[in-house]
């Protein structure tokens, strides 16, 4: 069962500045991003103004304002992915699911990001959807990829 | 007597008599040395889960009990031959533990019905281990004397994809805390800063300050309460020691971290992971709960009257928190923006107290240095900079992974012996290293040593210790465009020079890298004119802004303007990229010998910069072109051609 | 302690725990700075002040590096000047380059700087920021794209004001400084003090603007332009011509104003005296019914609109009575316009006032009657300046005159109201008279002088012990408010200023970034006080016949309608 936002923002103590950014995260894990009434009420607890709530989430990457899709893709941007062709990976990606990065799609299926490096720099370029990693991928595949995720739904 | 009371009591007890025949023994079979039923390791590291490492296990678990073999898997973490992952390692009773790269999940079955039936399925092999107890395979090298080992010499990597990196009687039975316990038993903190500023220890995370003098500092400073920071915010594009080393031997990070604390006086650690590290944050999660189990953590540890407790912090996502000040300010729920300096953390830190950051692979030599003593350490390395270095060799190279090698190393074996040069028979352009705001250094410069000083000189930097290959298809000035376009992004906003200086270098070389049609005059004019402010402004950023970040923020652009002038001036004055990578400076043209007048082409020009009547050769208007490939790729007679 | 340290060549005496920028203050070497705010904490963001260190590599920020015996600083070497040029530069590339057509032209921190450091030529190009101004705010007009990010908004209203209406969204180079969310000011908690604005070194942050509608009514022959200066007013609006600041020009500014086309000149300083009369009443009756104590003042609409978002529980305990401003706007619609025999519906009732959250007060629904509001329009003392300016008015030139009847005669208690403390001494020389039927020879309360932002004054009146809180600068009513929620009960009368020095140091004054003038100004309004003769509120002769005629006595039915308000709970984004 979904744990409810009173429920994940009473596990941490009121008023504890330092516990800021984990109760973000935690609220993050469990509903995929911040909404409003999450930024006014973890302020309350914190005892922050939420305009300080939302200036410091809207400093981290991690942080997201709109519930990511269904297929939640990222497009490695790391130096050795670049140097592989993961530019034109990520506007194909961009062409075929017609997204921006940082956008979710209309239909709320797909969300796309592009992130500074995942670590898999030995089997570059990569692309992760939903956590499983596409390695080595090459332009044609990425079509193929996303009608996979598409027929899925 | 269960595994955690026999090591509290026989090995880790004031009292433990190691030498006792018993107590050997039992630890040998802790850690392996000795087996009694086979053991498969899987290599599980991240890089070992991308390559499928999961799917690998599950086949490995599946055949295990389909066959009815009595075995114990391990999932171990990266021994740095990423390239060759998934590895799995198997050591039957009595026989040395052999490795095999490339393992994925269609193969596991014929590989272990070939080791179980003693036969070595050499296609897959990469060597056996040296160990005196056990038989050696036939024909099967040694895997420390394969060429990607041969050079390194490894004291932070030393069990990273051999030992159990899930397991603290591992780490104990291979001498691990003992250390630990012998610093708080018999040593002053006063005594173990000593002891590392004797060793010459430098920070491995940048800066290259020396690590005891830092404690020092923050020992002398009084004050009711201070902390040790571990930064494990690695987010350099290319770089993953530190993850890595947690993921590998999250223990020997621990026991390092433990040490420190108690010379600096610091009671609490934090330790900050990058939130996408969900692995290595697992990792420290499960070790940390290990401790408190252990009693290694905790109040009045071991009865030493020593308090001490770690806090795990997950960083969400922010490349200027790996500087100390902005980290600092991230662990107290703020946005990570650094501070000036002074007043240095080491006096006013973490909540205002006295606090010494350090990075994960300078925390993690500390045990080593505690356990053989500065002088041993003191041995390995260069006068200018002692130990070892962990880099993580990416882009181009033939096996990517990571090494670590004796400080004073030449670049070029690094590269050309251990990770054995460039893939695809392509030739060697440049090596960054030094991550974001490191520098492209040229072949020429191969000879340069692994130091501080030694690559300062030459402008470059150690850093963090990524080491990217570029091979003849990579284009400097993509590169570097590349560099400045990752830090105007994660550039804090704070100071002015960082925030709009890096923006507008990044500007000025997307403005030589395309070629706009119809550029008028003006637009021309301000293309040189930015080329003529780089330096001037790259001078400006260096000098003036607040942290690390602003002021390296240049170097990959100095660098390659240095190394690589002629690749420069090819995109500004002649519009072209030799390396092809600058797509709209392609020029493209058609064979007309080839070309059949299939109009494929002319439909799809986004620019209708191609003309010609069906049936008969087309052309392309080169000031329409945009350079954008797209007739190159439809034309199925290879007509199209690159100029 | 005091030592050597070498600067361009020279030796200078500095201060152990000084920054170098405190060290080359005090020995009257200025270099320029953005971001630094006097006596808080450095920030260092803006590069500005950067000097050559001898030894140090790079270039050191003044502002917050301490300064050391060694040292030997540059302040204006070629590598220093060529240094801050090219960030100013680099600020200039981001900014939307419309000087000619900004609030600030002439008056902005960057402006100055490109000026001082000789930028002749447009060195870079590159893509600007877009972003849309927030005009939601009745009292501020937010403009992002001319913001340099340098945070001092963000610090004042932080650790000054304590109020953290805004905060940096965002990072790098798509930082920016807005309002929770990034939505309307409306919606924030914003209080409208204005303190933001003060310190903006750019064109960011601005007081919101209406001038077409007063220049309509001004050359409409239909209608009757009024308008009313603040207290503070008099004293503040030399300096907008050169003058030295806390010279009192009143006489010459009512002239000005007439030859502006203003039709009727009045002084809030009448409206002041009034509200002392109504608020020592109201006070009085609190004490003799023992009704809701302590009473908080309610002329600073910054303040009120505080303890609405923040306190709904003490709305009780404030004054009924509106402010100075309000309630002489009041008095011009339904006491004056019949009496000059016209209709409330022809008089554009216009006020200058040092503040820019008496826009948002003028527009609140409690302060129009019956379809007419109190207050049409609110200039701030900048404003008005500049309407002198355009019409060509050299007010060295003017002959001073007074202000008009039936509120021509003012108290120097009703003046009082322009500083902090002042309020409370004007109500006490009242509440005097009232308990005692005698008027008090206490006429110079020095605890309530003093610089603090916090003061407490106790003293016998007639058979009442009574204790009188002060607080200026809004960031210090909160530990007053939590000791009255806890149970203190020495405290029977509260004023609350939102700004430091009170209406002095308002959010509307002139601009000075180097030198606020808060207490030249403050000095002006004492030494006036000490000058003249009618020192009470209710000895004002005027008011006394505007008592006799129309209002009858405080608390009156009549004074009830037209110059008591009412508060409500008001929910914001905090």
């Amino acid at each position: 069962m979904q744990a409810s936002l009173d429920d994940i923002i009473n596990r941490y103590k009121a008023g504890s500045r330092e516990s800021l950014l984990p109760l973000l995260q935690d609220i993050q894990i469990e509903f995929g991003y911040l909404n409003e009434e999450a930024i006014l009420k973890v302020g309350q607890h914190i005892k922050l103004p939420s305009s300080k709530v939302y200036g410091i989430a809207t400093f981290y990457d991690q942080f997201r304002f709109v519930q990511k899709g269904k297929f939640h893709i990222k497009v490695c941007r790391g130096t050795s992915c670049h140097m592989h062709g993961s530019l034109n990976i990520l506007r194909e990606v961009e062409r075929v699911l017609n997204l921006k990065e940082g956008q979710t799609s209309r239909d709320g299926r797909f969300s796309l990001e592009a992130v500074s490096c995942m670590g898999a720099c030995g089997s570059a370029p990569v692309l992760n959807v939903n956590g499983e990693f596409k390695t080595a991928i090459a332009i044609p595949d990425i079509a193929q990829i996303i009608n996979f995720y598409k027929s899925t739904i | 007597m269960d595994e955690k009371q026999f090591l509290i009591e026989k090995v880790l007890a004031a009292k433990a008599d190691l030498n006792q025949r018993e107590v050997t023994e039992t630890l040998a079979l802790l850690r392996h040395d000795t087996v009694n039923l086979p053991v498969v390791y899987i290599g599980s590291g991240t890089c070992g889960k991308v390559a499928g490492a999961n799917e690998t296990f599950k086949a490995v678990n599946k055949y295990l009990e389909e066959k009815n073999i009595k075995a114990e898997v391990v999932q171990v973490g990266c021994i740095g031959l990423c390239s060759y992952e998934p590895l799995v390692d198997i050591q039957l009773p009595g026989k040395a533990r052999i490795s095999f790269r490339n393992v994925t999940h269609e193969i596991v079955e014929t590989l272990l019905d070939d080791i179980f039936n003693s036969e070595v399925p050499f296609d897959h092999v990469l060597g056996q281990f040296n160990n005196k107890r056990h038989n050696k395979w036939d024909n099967v090298p040694l895997i420390n004397e394969l060429p990607f080992f041969k050079l390194q010499h490894r004291i932070v990597l030393a069990n990273c994809g051999i030992s159990n990196p899930d397991s603290i009687s591992d780490y104990i039975a291979r001498g691990g805390y003992q250390t630990y316990l012998k610093c708080i038993r018999n040593y002053t903190g006063e005594k173990i800063c000593n002891i590392v500023d004797q060793s010459a220890l430098r920070g491995r995370g940048g800066g290259g300050y020396r690590t005891g003098e830092k404690w020092i500092m923050a020992h002398n400073t009084v004050s009711d309460q201070k902390y040790l920071v571990c930064n494990a915010a690695e987010s350099d594009p290319g770089a993953f020691m530190d993850r890595a080393i947690i993921e590998g031997d999250p223990h020997l990070l621990l026991e390092g971290i433990a040490i420190t604390a108690y010379a600096i006086g610091a009671t609490k650690a934090y330790i900050y992971v990058m939130d996408e590290y969900s692995q290595a944050y697992f990792m420290l999660n499960q070790a940390i709960t290990q401790l408190k189990e252990y009693g290694l953590i905790g109040y009045n540890v071991f009865d030493s009257g020593v308090d001490f407790k770690i806090i795990l912090v997950k960083g969400p996502g922010a490349f200027v928190c790996g500087e100390e000040t902005a980290l600092i300010n991230s662990i107290e729920g703020k946005r990570g923006m650094p501070r000036p300096k002074p007043p240095y953390p080491a006096i006013e830190g973490l909540f205002g107290k006295p606090t010494v950051i350090n990075n994960v692979e300078t925390l993690a030599n500390i045990p080593f240095i505690l356990r053989h003593g500065p002088l041993h350490f003191n041995e390995i390395g260069i006068p200018e900079a002692r130990g070892t270095k962990v880099f993580a060799i990416s882009g181009k190279a033939m096996i990517t992974g990571l090494v670590e090698v004796p400080m004073g190393t030449k670049i070029r074996d690094i590269i050309f012996k251990i990770a054995g040069g460039v893939k695809d028979d392509k030739d060697f352009k440049a090596v960054q290293i030094g991550g974001p705001s490191g520098s492209c250094l040229p072949a020429s410069q191969l000879d340069l040593t692994v130091g501080y000083e030694s690559l300062w000189n030459e402008g470059a930097i150690i850093g963090s210790g990524g080491m990217i290959v570029m091979d003849e298809d990579t284009c400097m000035v993509d590169i570097a465009k590349f560099f400045m376009n990752f830090l105007q992004k994660e550039s804090c906003g704070k100071c002015i020079p960082c925030r709009e200086g890096t923006r507008r270098i990044h500007e000025i070389l997307e403005n030589i890298t395309r070629r706009p049609t119809g550029e008028s005059g003006f637009e021309v004019l301000e293309r040189f004119k930015g080329i003529m402010q780089l330096a001037d402004l790259s001078e400006v950023i260096r000098d003036t802004s607040l942290c690390g970040l602003g002021q390296t923020a240049p170097n990959p652009l100095l660098s390659a303007m240095k190394w690589f002038r002629e690749e420069f001036e090819e995109h500004v004055f002649d519009r072209k990229c030799r390396a092809g990578v600058c797509k709209e400076l392609r020029l493209f043209y058609i064979d007309v010998d080839k070309c059949i007048g299939c109009v494929a082409c002319l439909r799809k020009c986004p620019s209708n910069a191609i003309v010609g009547q069906p049936r008969q050769p087309h052309f392309i208007i080169e000031e329409k072109c945009i350079g954008c490939g797209i007739c190159f790729d439809v034309c199925k007679f290879v007509a199209v051609k690159l100029k | 302690m005091l030592f050597d340290i070498e600067v361009n060549g020279k030796t200078i005496k500095a201060k152990r725990e000084d920054t170098i920028l405190m060290a080359l203050e005090r020995n009257g070497l200025k270099v320029p700075t953005l971001c630094h705010i006097k006596d808080l904490l450095p920030s260092g963001a803006c590069r500005m002040c950067v000097v050559e260190v001898e030894g140090r590599q790079g270039l050191i920020p003044a502002c917050s590096h301490p300064v050391e015996e060694w040292m030997k600083v540059r302040t204006h070497s070629p590598r220093v000047i060529k240094a801050r040029k090219t960030n100013t530069e680099l600020l200039l590339s981001n900014h939307p380059d419309d000087c000619l057509y900004c609030e600030r032209n002439g008056n902005c921190e960057l402006q100055k700087l490109a000026e001082d450091l000789n930028v002749r030529e447009r060195r870079f190009y590159g893509k600007k920021n877009k972003y849309k101004t927030d005009p939601s705010s009745a009292s501020l007009l937010r403009d992002p794209a001319k913001c340099i990010l340098c945070g001092r908004c963000i610090r004042i209203c932080e650790e000054i004001q304590k109020i953290t209406a805004l905060e940096f969204i965002g990072r790098g180079n798509k930082t920016q400084v807005g309002p929770a969310f990034n939505k309307g000011m409306n919606l924030s908690s914003c209080i409208n003090c204005g303190q933001c604005v003060m310190v903006c070194p750019t064109g960011a942050l601005a007081e919101k603007q209406y001038p077409a509608k007063l220049q309509d009514a001004l050359h409409n022959p239909a209608v009757k332009t009024v308008i009313q200066c603040s207290p503070t007013l008099s004293v503040t609006l030399a300096e907008e011509f050169g003058l030295r600041a806390g010279k009192d020009i009143e006489g010459i500014m009512y002239a000005a104003l007439r030859k502006l086309g203003f039709d009727f000149v009045f002084d809030t300083s009448f409206g002041a005296d009034l509200l002392i009369t109504e608020q020592a009443t109201e006070f009085y009756n609190r004490l003799k019914e023992g009704t809701i104590l302590p009473m908080f003042s309610s002329c600073c609409p910054a303040w009120i609109k505080y303890i609405e978002q923040t306190h709904p529980d003490l709305l009780g305990n404030v004054s009924a009575c509106k402010s100075p401003q309000q309630m002489l706007g009041a008095l011009v619609s339904n006491h004056f316009a019949p009496l000059a025999g016209m209709s409330a519906d022809d008089i554009y009732s216009v006020s200058a006032m040092p503040c820019i959250a008496k826009k948002f007060e003028s527009q609140r629904e409690q302060m129009t009657h019956k379809g007419i509001t109190d207050v049409d329009l609110v200039l701030t003392t900048r404003e008005l300046a500049r309407l002198i300016r355009l019409n060509g008015i050299d007010i060295e030139q003017v002959d001073p005159e007074h202000s008009d009847q039936p509120y021509q005669s003012r108290s120097t208690a009703g003046k009082m109201l322009a500083v902090s403390g002042g309020l409370t001494e004007a109500l006490i020389r009242t509440l005097h008279f009232l308990i005692t039927g005698k008027e008090t020879s206490l006429l110079k309360i020095q605890e309530l002088r003093s610089g603090k932002g916090r003061k407490e004054y106790f003293v016998k009146i007639g058979e009442y012990k009574l204790g009188f809180a002060v607080v200026n600068g809004i960031g210090n009513v909160e530990p007053l408010i939590s000791e009255i929620k806890k149970g203190r009960t020495d405290i029977h009368y509260i004023e609350v200023m939102a700004c430091d020095g009170g209406c002095v140091g308002g959010g509307g004054q002139p601009i000075h970034p180097e030198n606020n003038n808060i207490k030249a100004r403050a000095k002006s309004i004492y030494e006036l006080d000490e000058k003249e003769s009618n020192k009470f509120a209710h000895q004002n002769a005027s008011l006394q016949s505007v008592y006799n005629l129309f209002l009858l006595n405080p608390g009156s039915e009549v004074s009830l309608t037209h110059l008591y308000t009412t508060y409500e709970e008001r929910e914001v984004m905090r």
